[in-house]
């Protein structure tokens, strides 16, 4: 069974103007067709407002379709005794660390979900500790958030989430307002709970470093999917990725740059070590 | 500036008082000022200062932290006894100028003193040695049997508790804004009050717009994370009453009877 | 306008026990017209640093002079130092507060003392240099998407004709197409004013390709301080401080190690495959 999956998925919504009357309808989600197997680490591309964020929060039944269906779990999101369900198969990591870190100290904060849910209490010492250990914040259990980096504050979101013991966990542009050295925690983090764990992962982002190691990419443009395949497959298309907005790592950028120069190389190289290979090899 | 204003002046230790159950140190507190106002004789003070120099000793904060909590009050201290010195009528000791002192009223200002000194410091012992969090979570406990008449005691508690959590973010931010706005030559030092109020303008503006998205960006983040209000929570740190916080109230009850007691007999 | 730090010491909170040091003796000499990188990651002090330039922190020790004057004499007047060093911070939304673009870049000007016209001609300038379109200028700042209220954060300090402009965080939170468009408007901006830009960031690909020195900040002081390719041969230390050298550095150094003979000073895609290619051809590879 799919995770996650969507036929003819639809979101629109209407434009008011100052004084409230209709100013027209946009059309947030257009159509969009998913299909997320268990397990697979999956990433949604795109630049903002491609509506990525928007087809994300459906899977968290946060936002209900205007037409079309989207399953979780093979729940029908708009079916609203399983919501709860559903919130819980599905877990969401959003975009601001500090506006999702409710409790005032570390451990009080991974264990807010498993309380929601009447988790006995004895139980719930046991989630927060292993989802703490799983993301290396074992550690700062006892510290306040305020007091952490950008990166830390992320992971503890993401322990937050795993404390609820999702099927598979949605990450909405968790990095964005990341530095370098944050970007990375994150993402090893997310990557190390699909390997070691097999959580499957759907990560929304317009960082491409950091989809290179996914099993599927799907890449958004206003609101359709507009490309999809695995990352090697994504980025042979260049130029359509430049089209779409989006960046393309700049091994991958200099492979195609030396192809155009007429140097033989394989298409959608997307690591340095890749590169130096295919050129010794020439 | 902003950014030295601590709230809740939590002292972070271990201690036998640090660890005892907030309802305990919040029945206690009250319990406490309430005694303070029973007495009659100075004996009732002199064991109540002793009290709390035992539980001042127990909870291994420094002295010097309660005498902080004092400055804030040095003026209205200061006026109190004033005015109970000079105001209060009786028989005069000494008169200075236009102003006669009572011996009623040095016994009045001495006893408001005491009082005052003592409730300062009592309760911002509660303050140094509870999180403001437990502290939340005992008010939500204590007042949890005025749910039966629809008081939103839950409500309430997530509210204040989310609020400390914020609330340290929403200064930091206040600080970045007023930088922001001060690099584009705004001022909001000088002026007459008139002006001084328009200035807020370009800090208050930015400052709401962040705090409504972030608590909308935080009614999702709770909601994504199954939060439906109180009813079938559990809790990942209930209060459960240990051993010693039965030794607490008992050392309190002990102490209840003996100052009220003493306190209120008429000495000669 | 040149600015001169002479050994700058910054101590937060330093009457308290959380006391900590953000700069640590920072001496640096900032010439007229340079197009400066300061680099660093969270917590280096690179912001610390900058806001000293406008005097919205004051050096716990040590001088800064703007165009030979003492910015800390006590007739110095701060308003007029922050009408010459503008600086923009790294969130737009800390500073749009008024009803329109238009109105909101005037805010500056206005709190500088010029009369109306005056304020709007700036304003009009200001909101043109920086590439906004004119169908925004009377919309609420609020409704506009990151890159463009990030434009207008810039407009408004450029309106009050600033010798120095300094972008605290440019690129934060825009996607790769907008945070190329912001870094090429400031580009732009340069060619064509000859204003001193300071850029500061946590990203050498931001500044790698525009700047004219990289100053590298760690733990509060100046750890590198020289033109880009210098600064970028010390990339293995960049990245023991969790700072990386652009992505092309690296490949560089590994082809380089691979035995092909590149020049690895160089940072930019372009140079790069012309450089790879000529390397394929002066060791005897057949190139097409």
């Amino acid at each position: 069974m799919k995770i996650v999956k969507a036929r003819d998925l639809v979101f629109e919504y209407i434009r008011r103007d100052e004084e409230g009357n209709v100013e027209g309808i946009s059309t947030a989600v257009d159509h969009v067709n998913l299909d997320i197997k268990q397990g697979d680490f999956v990433a949604i591309l795109g630049h903002n407002g491609s509506g990525k964020s928007t087809l994300a929060k459906h899977m968290n039944a946060i936002l209900y379709p205007t037409e079309g269906t989207i399953w979780v779990d093979g729940k029908d999101t708009k079916d609203e005794d399983v919501l709860w369900d559903i919130r819980q198969t599905a877990g969401m990591v959003f975009q601001n660390p500090d506006n999702q870190i409710i409790g005032q100290v570390v451990e009080e904060d991974v264990g807010f979900g498993p309380e929601n849910m009447g988790v006995p209490t004895k139980e719930i010492w046991e989630r927060v500790e292993e989802s703490l250990r799983a993301v290396g914040m074992y550690e700062y259990r006892k510290n306040s958030p305020n007091k952490l980096s950008g990166g830390q504050k992320q992971r503890v979101s993401i322990a937050g989430v795993l404390a609820m013991h999702p099927k598979c966990i949605i990450l909405d542009e968790p990095t964005a307002m990341l530095d370098p050295n944050g970007r990375k925690e994150v993402i090893r983090a997310v990557r190390a709970l699909n390997e070691v764990e097999g959580m499957t992962v759907i990560l929304i982002t317009h960082y491409m470093e950091e989809i290179i190691h996914a099993d599927r990419v799907y890449v958004m443009d206003s609101g359709k999917i507009a490309m999809e395949g695995t990352p090697r497959e994504i980025f042979s298309q260049v130029e359509r990725l430049k089209s779409l907005r989006l960046d393309v790592p700049q091994v991958t950028l200099l492979a195609y740059e030396l192809q155009k120069r007429g140097v033989k190389l394989p298409n959608g190289i997307l690591t340095t070590e890749e590169l130096a290979a295919a050129i010794k090899a020439l | 500036m902003l950014r030295d204003i601590t709230l809740g002046q939590y002292y972070q230790t271990k201690s036998y008082i640090h660890d005892l159950d907030p309802r305990v140190k919040l029945g206690g507190t009250v319990l406490y000022i309430i005694s303070l106002f029973c007495f009659k004789n100075y004996l009732g003070y002199l064991i109540a200062a002793l009290f709390l120099a035992i539980v001042v000793k127990l909870s291994h904060v420094p002295f010097r932290f309660m005498v902080k909590g004092m400055k804030a009050i040095l003026m209205l201290l200061m006026i109190t006894v004033m005015f109970n010195l000079f105001l209060t009528p009786g028989t005069p000791v000494v008169t200075l100028w236009k102003l006669t002192i009572t011996a009623e009223g040095v016994r009045m200002a001495l006893t408001m003193m005491a009082r005052l000194t003592l409730l300062v410091i009592g309760s911002s012992l509660m303050t140094l040695t509870t999180t403001p969090n437990n502290l939340t979570d005992g008010m939500e406990k204590m007042m949890s049997p005025l749910k039966v008449i629809k008081v939103p005691v839950h409500e309430v508690a997530m509210m204040m508790s989310i609020a400390l959590r914020f609330i340290p973010i929403l200064m930091e931010e206040t600080d970045k804004i007023m930088k922001a706005q001060t690099a584009r030559g705004a001022d909001f030092e000088h002026g007459n009050l008139l002006a001084r109020a328009k200035a807020l303008v370009p800090l208050l503006v930015p400052l709401f717009i962040s705090a409504f998205r972030r608590a909308n960006d935080l009614a999702m983040a709770m909601e994504a994370r199954c939060y439906r209000g109180g009813e079938g929570r559990t809790k990942m740190k209930p209060l459960i009453y240990k051993k010693k916080d039965f030794l607490a109230y008992a050392g309190l009850v002990v102490y209840m009877v003996v100052s009220i007691v003493v306190g209120r007999l008429s000495l000669g | 306008m040149s600015i001169i730090l002479d050994h700058v010491n910054y101590i937060y909170d330093s009457n308290q026990p959380t006391a900590k040091k953000a700069l640590d003796d920072v001496c640096l000499t900032i010439p007229d017209g340079q197009f400066l990188g300061i680099i660093g990651h969270t917590g280096s002090g690179k912001s610390t640093l900058v806001q000293h330039l406008n005097g919205l922190l004051k050096a716990t020790e040590g001088h800064i002079y703007v165009d030979g004057e003492d910015i800390y004499d006590k007739d110095y007047d701060l308003k007029k130092l922050r009408s010459k060093v503008g600086l923009v911070f790294q969130y737009p939304e800390h500073q749009l507060f008024e009803i329109d673009v238009f109105t909101d870049v005037c805010f500056g000007p206005k709190n500088l003392g010029y009369d109306r016209k005056e304020t709007e001609l700036l304003a009009f300038d200001a909101l043109q240099k920086v590439g906004l379109d004119k169908e925004y200028y009377y919309q609420s700042p609020f409704e506009l998407s990151g890159g463009q209220k990030r434009r207008v954060a810039i407009a408004g300090v450029l309106a009050m004709k600033p010798k120095v402009l300094i972008l605290d965080e440019p690129t934060a939170g825009l996607d790769p197409k907008g945070r190329e468009e912001i870094l090429s408007q400031v580009k732009k901006l340069r060619d064509e004013s000859n204003m001193t830009i300071i850029l500061v960031s946590h990203s050498m690909d931001d500044v790698a390709e525009y700047v004219d020195r990289i100053i590298v900040m760690n733990k509060g002081h100046v750890m590198y301080d020289d033109v880009p390719k210098e600064v970028f041969r010390h990339y293995e230390e960049l990245e023991q401080i969790g700072l990386a050298a652009p992505q092309v550095t690296y490949i560089m150094h590994a082809l380089a190690k691979e035995g092909l003979p590149v020049d690895t000073d160089i940072t930019t895609i372009d140079e790069a495959a012309d450089e790879i290619v000529n390397a394929l051809k002066r060791s005897g590879r057949k190139v097409n």
